[in-house]
């Protein structure tokens, strides 16, 4: 369990102040300028031995991302930072840009030094208002007080921080959609490669990155990489905020330690599964994109990215969706097709077709009205889907759907044989 | 050179190549529909994948990935095969089987590579989606349930000319190619989206349901309706005529022709002038050919053989010119004429009638000069090569004469010819433009030189050509922008006559 003193986020709950005041009373901002003048190799030196992997869900190590940024490359650089938070069952950004903007804020300012750019964007989701309206009083506060803006922190860098608010789409939160749709053009995902370092927004180097990963970043060089990564395991090191929800008794946002049991997650933290861990069917561990994984799996695995990976699921944004008995665990994948069929940008022909055709076929299973074989074709197609788009929507899409037949495949077959033939005995 | 091996075959390739272009020089296919080698790459369709060895554990888009030296590439891997059967049944199962009335039908690129790439039959037990066909105008005709969102049109009509008419609503599959608010494609070059659809989405509305393409006889020729002459195919059944479709010709028009150009063949088969009329008391009575030619022998020989006048007009052809020529030597007269418009060229000069930087080098150019003409409507395929310099070398256009609705910006100079002689003396705002240029051109059209002080005004542009800094013995930069191709071919064969230089009015 993660010791208090080791939290990032102490005002995760909101309890606190979440204005300048507050946020300085708990150290933000303290030594800003000191951090700065040691200079930016050494802050991506820092974040690339802390062994920090991007929040977002991919889990890419963070130092590296930055690492990737030219030195000199005679054009702007932008940092973007990625609070289009639409991932279903996360909530976890949320937190950070009301109750502790400033902490992401402090960031913007050290990640944005450590990759050369004088100019930061937060593309926040447009549905977040409280969090636009916070995130905007707490940008208003850092320019009074000379935190960002010319000469920020006394430090001779120069740094603008602009807040931009989305229109709904899941899409604009894949990071080149959210360059195209920063730009005020449609939010459709662009073809990698160029990578966003090398052409980002308007063209220019430009690292995209999550609001967690951010926000953790100034805590991390203030304590050093050797207290970041000596929590957790290797490669899967430090604190993450894990959103819990679903059929649990108190679902929560809480900060901890990577690596943490499944089970002692939810039991400690959450109030437990509501009818008890008996009573558990699946979870999805990590975000509506990744796979569920039975109650078999939940009683050992641990929740970081090469753990959860080996379970043939992932961490995603470690947003844990809880669904006891009472779940119709058909039904509840087939919402999600439904999700990513509506969210699809519509751009390239697998993920424009191949989502309406999967959230048809488990229509079908829902009621059971498909064939056995029916089963192994939507395999297939979501297989024809899955690595075959211009970004991981299409993965996205797939994988809930893999993940249900891999592990529910006999209650698929069971609603079958009960719709053709009545209830078997 | 970098090389890269394509199914065990190793070719060298040039840099900046995607790893398509590299496939197709070591021999390999690649089925695409999105891509198009005259617009951005969009990546879209995924027909184009292929295996990368040492690359990411799936295929990638050979149309928008750079080669790189030392790739290793399979186009015929289990995984490539399976990734294309793959988007071919996706882009199979929304689209209706309706090929037998489909005017695409034999020369659709989804029809051909469903045989080559795709199912047998369809696993797809949904029902199909349909979509509300658009308004697209006269020309274009629309189908939209066949629509594969390869998004060619829309890429077209931004980038090539220059209209955002046409974009994609909408998303997943719920997504649209449209004309926004059912409006008409505002370009004179929209009937290219019929050729660039790959499928039987946007077809061509007057030759709706007339033919199949097996049927057709293709004859290889050009254009004469502007004074380009874009290389065209006309296709005939039996007799008539039905339709008109550009030929490659990276010199004059690319892969473009204008409308006019495409459906003006209309005029082939209606309202033609096909009978004989001669006007009798300023009335036109329907007569014969016998009638006539003997009435032209009478007014002939009562007026004069030798002060007989002959003019051509806007289509003769050089042949004609030839017998023409012939025929007023029997009769003793040199007479005759191909500028009915007073057009004021210096005729023993061939550089003051022709296009003389040729019209590839206008995608070079990084200045413009336009005097007296409009080319978005004189010659629309070489306003897309202006309009493409403007996009790729950021070419600086300057107009003399009235205000005209450009696909461009340009900065006005002035309105009356004057402006020549400010630009001659440096002293206009865009004469630092044009000087500086490392490209200039200048074109001028027929309206500025078919006036009385036409021949001073093509002097005047001759000298500014003079001092640019591309001129030289080999390299004319100015251009003149004829309207009709005949011309240049009237006075190539030597159709002219001094007595007509001036004010022809005031002659006769």
């Amino acid at each position: 369990m993660l010791r208090e003193e080791d939290k990032i986020f102490k005002n995760l709950y909101g309890f606190d102040d979440w204005s300048l005041t507050g946020a300085k009373s708990r150290g933000v901002w303290s030594n800003t300028k000191e951090i700065i003048e040691k200079g930016s190799d050494f802050i991506v030196e820092e974040i690339k031995s802390s062994q920090l992997r991007g929040r977002g869900g991919a889990g890419f190590p963070a130092g590296l991302k930055w690492s990737f940024m030219p030195k000199d490359s005679g054009k702007p650089h932008y940092l973007v930072v990625n609070a289009d938070e639409s991932e279903p069952g996360t909530c976890k950004d949320r937190e950070i840009m009301r109750n502790d903007p400033h902490l992401l804020l402090e960031g913007c300012l050290i990640a944005g030094f450590a990759i050369h750019a004088n100019t930061c964007y937060i593309y926040i989701r447009g549905e977040y208002y409280d969090e636009a309206s916070n995130l905007q009083k707490a940008i208003d506060e850092a320019y009074e007080n000379n935190l960002i803006g010319q000469n920020a922190c006394g430090t001779n860098w120069n740094y603008d921080i602009y807040l931009h608010r989305g229109a709904g789409a899941y899409i604009c939160g894949e990071e080149t959609a959210l360059l195209e749709s920063l730009e005020g053009k449609k939010g459709q995902p662009r073809l990698k490669p160029p990578f966003p370092a090398g052409a980002g927004l308007y063209g220019c180097p430009t690292t995209v990155t999550n609001v967690e990963t951010i926000a953790v970043a100034p805590t991390i060089i203030r304590k050093g990489a050797s207290w970041f990564s000596s929590l957790g395991r290797e490669n899967n090191t430090g604190s993450k905020i894990f959103s819990i929800s679903g059929h649990v008794n108190n679902p929560c946002n809480v900060e901890e330690e990577m690596g943490i049991g499944l089970k002692e997650l939810i039991e400690n933290h959450a109030g437990g599964v509501i009818g008890g861990w008996d009573n558990l069917l699946a979870v999805i561990p990590g975000g509506a994109s990744v796979p569920l994984i039975p109650k078999s799996i939940c009683d050992t695995v641990k929740m970081d990215f090469d753990s959860l990976k080996e379970v043939q699921s992932g961490l995603g944004t470690a947003a844990v969706i809880v669904m006891n008995k009472s779940t119709d665990i058909v039904d509840a994948i087939c919402r999600l097709s439904h999700f990513y069929k509506h969210e699809s940008c519509g751009q390239c022909t697998p993920c424009r077709e191949g989502t309406g055709w999967m959230f048809r076929m488990m229509e079908k299973m829902v009621k059971g009205s498909a064939q056995v074989n029916d089963i192994d074709k939507l395999l297939d197609v979501s297989k024809q889907v899955e690595g075959h788009t211009i970004c991981a929507l299409g993965d996205a899409a797939a994988w809930p759907i893999q993940g249900l037949m891999r592990h529910f495949r006999p209650e698929v077959e069971r609603r079958i044989k009960k719709y053709r033939f009545g209830e078997v005995a | 050179m970098p090389t890269i091996t394509v199914d065990n075959k190793k070719v060298e390739f040039e840099n900046g190549m995607t790893v398509m272009q590299a496939c197709e020089l070591a021999g390999a296919e690649i089925p695409r529909f999105c891509y198009h080698e005259k617009l951005s790459i969009a990546g879209n369709c995924r027909m184009c994948l292929v295996e990368m060895e040492k690359g990411p554990p799936k295929p990638i888009a050979s149309c928008a990935m750079p080669a790189g030296d030392g790739m290793v590439i399979k186009t015929d891997s289990e995984m490539v095969k399976k990734a294309r059967k793959g988007v071919m049944e996706f882009l199979l199962i929304n689209h209706p089987l309706d090929c037998p009335i489909c005017d695409q039908g034999g020369e659709c690129d989804l029809q051909d590579q469903a045989l080559h790439y795709g199912f047998d039959k369809s696993r797809y037990e949904e029902n199909k989606r349909a979509v509300k066909n658009k308004h697209m105008g006269p020309l274009v005709s629309t189908i939209m349930t066949r629509c594969i969102h390869c998004t060619r049109c829309v890429r077209f009509s931004t980038e090539v000319a220059g209209v955002d008419d046409l974009g994609l609503l909408g998303r997943g599959e719920d997504a649209e190619i449209t004309t926004y608010l059912e409006k008409t494609i505002d370009s004179e070059l929209s009937g290219n989206v019929i050729d660039l659809c790959p499928v039987g989405a946007l077809t061509s509305k007057p030759y709706a349901f007339k033919s199949r393409p097996w049927e057709l006889s293709k004859t290889e020729t050009h254009d004469v309706l502007d004074g380009i002459g874009s290389s065209i195919r006309v296709d005939t059944k039996g007799k008539q005529v039905l339709r008109v479709l550009p030929r490659i010709n990276e010199d004059i028009n690319e892969e473009w022709i204008n409308d006019k150009t495409r459906f003006a063949i209309d005029g082939l088969s209606r309202q033609r002038l096909d009978k004989i009329y001669i006007r009798e008391n300023n009335k036109l009575n329907v007569s014969n050919w016998d009638n006539a030619l003997d009435k032209i022998k009478n007014e002939i020989n009562k007026r004069g053989k030798d002060k007989t006048i002959t003019l051509s007009g806007k289509f003769t052809d050089a042949e004609t010119i030839i017998a023409t020529k012939l025929f007023s030597a029997g009769l003793g007269s040199d007479l005759y004429d191909c500028r009915f418009d007073n057009a004021q060229i210096v005729h023993s000069e061939d550089e003051s009638y022709k296009f003389n930087s040729s019209i590839q080098e206008v995608e070079n150019a990084d200045a413009i000069l336009l005097v007296g003409s409009n080319p978005r409507w004189e010659a629309s395929v070489l306003n897309a090569r202006i309009r493409k310099a403007f996009i790729d070398n950021n070419c600086k256009v300057g107009l003399i004469g009235p205000d005209l609705d450009l696909n461009y910006s340009y900065s006005k100079i002035s309105n009356s010819l004057g402006g020549l002689n400010d630009i001659l003396d440096n002293k206009s705002e865009f004469s630092k433009d044009l000087f500086n240029a490392k490209n200039p051109l200048i074109i001028v059209g027929t309206s500025a030189i078919n006036t009385s002080q036409g021949s001073s005004i093509l002097k005047t542009c001759a000298e500014i050509a003079k001092k640019l800094p591309n001129f030289s013995g080999s390299f004319n930069p100015l251009n003149v922008l004829n309207q009709d191709i005949s011309r240049v071919g009237s006075l190539e064969l030597g159709f002219v006559n001094e007595f007509f230089d001036g004010d022809f009015s005031k002659k006769t």
